[in-house]
């Protein structure tokens, strides 16, 4: 009985996902599948056979968010340590710094990377000047492109594992260095092993949109810079390559990717939990 | 008892926001004996022990292990394990690997390990869980295994840190026995804290009671229970009537408006001092005039003993005695210069009244 009205709570919840989740996903496949000529729709693999010649750029891209992904880690992970430390109200100030970027359009905070990094008359190259370094060429490299998504998805890296830390009870760290434990090893024995599930879940939050992004590739990137998220676009915004069963097979073609570099993840983590535990 | 010293504390001090929670605390802790750090939540005995497992540093003062100043050794350097308040078992290991904590940091060789590891699940009766996942186990269980990940690293000394707090009142008694043969079997330091005196009282060689940061006092269970230094020790050991009292002479003192004989010398004469006498030691009698003589007010039977309240000019006596009384009786109150403990007044003394029977406040 009271199931039953728990389970009425959870139906808006399953509309959302059918109109806006089961049912789009359903026309991508269907698009990825399908033509259109005179006589109607027709089945076909002609789509998927046109979005493996971007396998370079898909290949590209998955370099990329992992790059960045790596980057995101190493850096938000001792941050995320050391705020888990902090008194509560520093804590607290903390999350809220972490967060402050995300209350501005990532377009905006695009274009603002774009004008500290100009060759010639960006911020970063006017200030190394004075010290008569540079110029510095990081606008349209690989590098800016990088730098967009760290600066863009860290975030997603340092809240999960900060929620995960904040949870780790001090007597366990205080236990471990009784036990002989010295900084390192209290890192490695039982700080790291404990918070394996928010580095699961940060990599997975940062890696999964990275994999996708458009737009900052393009600004920070350049032209041949372009990446996979960057030629979904292409192929749904009205004008020049305007083809949505193009553009819904390379969707398909990322979706699977995704899934198997999380599926490898999720495999090789698990041997490494098991690893740290012997 | 031996007399090596093991651990030397020396005139510590350590503050926490300005605000002293040790003010020069000295003691001297022997080679093999059990000592423990009795006092009421906020006294600074968890404080005094993490100083000696090396997790907090005194502000002031100077720690000594084995004759060597051990201020700025970090706690993995030290000869000392813990056993922590909800014992911290590492959620992410299982029991074996828990107690293999230690020697596997030490890279000890995998055969010797599990040997040892063996031995001890023997010793805390746990044979037959080293694969369990540390969370399904019960709190008894838990402690157990807190202790033999402490132990298997063969301290000098193991800190004991309010061990069986979580545990219901019969397995803490079982608790209290096996920690107690234990130490006795491996021959090592223990250094227990609680506030529970009875736990106290049952498995120390020795217990140093605390009360705001200082130490009031330190002796054997009996020392401690039948000497107490003053009101406080008097009030936390066990329970008492303490009483008001003026000192004549040598021998000679002077309560509830009577004089008696006691086995207590060396205050000033007419010094104020407190009395204390413990319920049990009292018997009811027939008043005489040599007794202290009041009205029973209440009875309260508690397995053992019955408890009786008698008001006596309005102080209220409480005995316990395996006979009941009458409810309404007037009854005398019978002792022996033995019973009688004689303490220098102090802080915590009863709240000053009147030197006479008139004196108001028990317990």
């Amino acid at each position: 009985m009271n199931n039953k009205k728990f389970k009425i709570l959870a139906v808006p919840y399953i509309v959302w996902m059918l109109i806006f989740t089961i049912i789009p996903l359903a026309l991508i496949l269907v698009f990825a599948f399908t033509d259109r000529n005179a006589e109607g729709f027709r089945f076909t693999f002609d789509n998927i056979q046109f979005a493996a010649r971007y396998l370079p750029v898909l290949i590209k891209s998955v370099y990329f968010a992992t790059v960045a992904t790596i980057i995101c880690l190493v850096v938000a992970y001792p941050l995320a340590y050391i705020m888990s430390k902090m008194r509560l109200n520093h804590q607290r100030t903390m999350v809220m710094l972490v967060m402050l970027p995300m209350w501005m359009n990532f377009l905006l905070r695009t274009y603002a990377w774009m004008s500290i990094l100009e060759t010639n008359s960006g911020f970063l190259n006017r200030f190394l000047s004075i010290f008569n370094i540079g110029p510095v060429h990081i606008m349209y490299t690989q590098a800016a492109v990088i730098l967009g998504m760290v600066y863009n998805y860290i975030p997603y890296m340092i809240l999960p594992l900060y929620t995960i830390m904040i949870k780790i009870d001090n007597r366990l760290i205080e236990a471990a260095q009784d036990l002989g434990c010295n900084t390192y090893s209290v890192f490695r024995k039982v700080i790291i092993p404990l918070s394996f599930p928010g580095i699961t879940s940060g990599i997975t939050m940062t890696f999964v949109p990275a994999v996708s992004t458009f737009v900052i590739s393009q600004l920070l990137g350049g032209p041949k810079n372009n990446l996979i998220g960057d030629l979904i676009e292409s192929h749904f915004v009205s004008g020049g390559e305007y083809n949505p069963y193009y553009g819904s097979a390379i969707s398909l073609l990322l979706m699977v990717v995704v899934f198997i570099c999380i599926g490898i993840f999720n495999q090789f983590d698990n041997e490494e939990m098991e690893e740290t535990l012997k | 008892m031996e007399n090596n010293v093991i651990v030397s504390l020396k005139d510590i001090v350590v503050k926490y926001d300005g605000e002293q929670v040790l003010k020069n605390i000295s003691l001297d802790i022997h080679d093999k004996e059990f000592i423990t750090l009795l006092g009421p939540s906020g006294c600074g005995k968890t404080t005094t022990l993490r100083i000696i497992g090396g997790f907090v540093t005194p502000d002031s003062g100077e720690v000594f292990f084995d004759g060597k100043k051990i201020n700025d050794i970090p706690p993995y350097k030290r000869q000392v394990n813990t056993v922590f308040q909800k014992y911290a078992l590492f959620p992410h290991l299982n029991v074996y690997e828990n107690i293999a904590f230690g020697l596997r940091l030490k890279k000890v060789p995998e055969k010797e390990i599990n040997t040892r590891v063996l031995e001890m699940l023997e010793l805390v009766n746990l044979s037959s869980f080293g694969r369990r996942n540390v969370d399904y186990l019960s709190g008894g269980q838990q402690q157990r295994v807190a202790i033999a990940r402490a132990l298997i690293n063969h301290p000098r000394m193991l800190l004991l840190d309010e061990p069986l707090g979580a545990l219901d009142l019969q397995l803490r008694k079982e608790m209290q026995i096996e920690l107690k043969k234990i130490q006795q079997a491996l021959k090592i330091t223990f250094i227990y804290v609680t506030h529970d005196q009875e736990e106290a009282l049952t498995m120390s060689d020795r217990v140093v009671v605390m009360n705001g940061g200082i130490i009031n006092q330190i002796g054997t269970p009996q020392d401690i229970y039948n000497e107490p230094v003053n009101a406080f020790v008097a009030k936390f050991i066990g329970e008492s009537n303490i009483i008001h009292g003026i000192m004549h002479a040598d021998y000679d003192v002077e309560f509830a408006s009577k004089r008696f004989k006691c086995l207590d010398k060396g205050f000033n004469k007419m010094e104020l001092v407190d009395v204390v006498i413990r319920p049990e030691d009292i018997t009811v009698c027939a008043p005489t005039d040599e007794t202290i003589n009041g009205t029973v007010e209440t009875v309260t039977f508690k397995g053992v003993h019955y408890e009786i309240i008698v008001d006596s000019f309005g102080f209220k006596w409480k005995i316990h005695s395996t006979k009941s009384a009458k409810q309404g009786d007037f009854i005398g109150m019978n002792f022996t210069p033995d019973d009688i403990h004689i303490m220098k007044k102090s802080d915590s003394s009863p709240k000053f009244n009147m030197i006479s029977g008139e004196a108001t406040v028990n317990e």
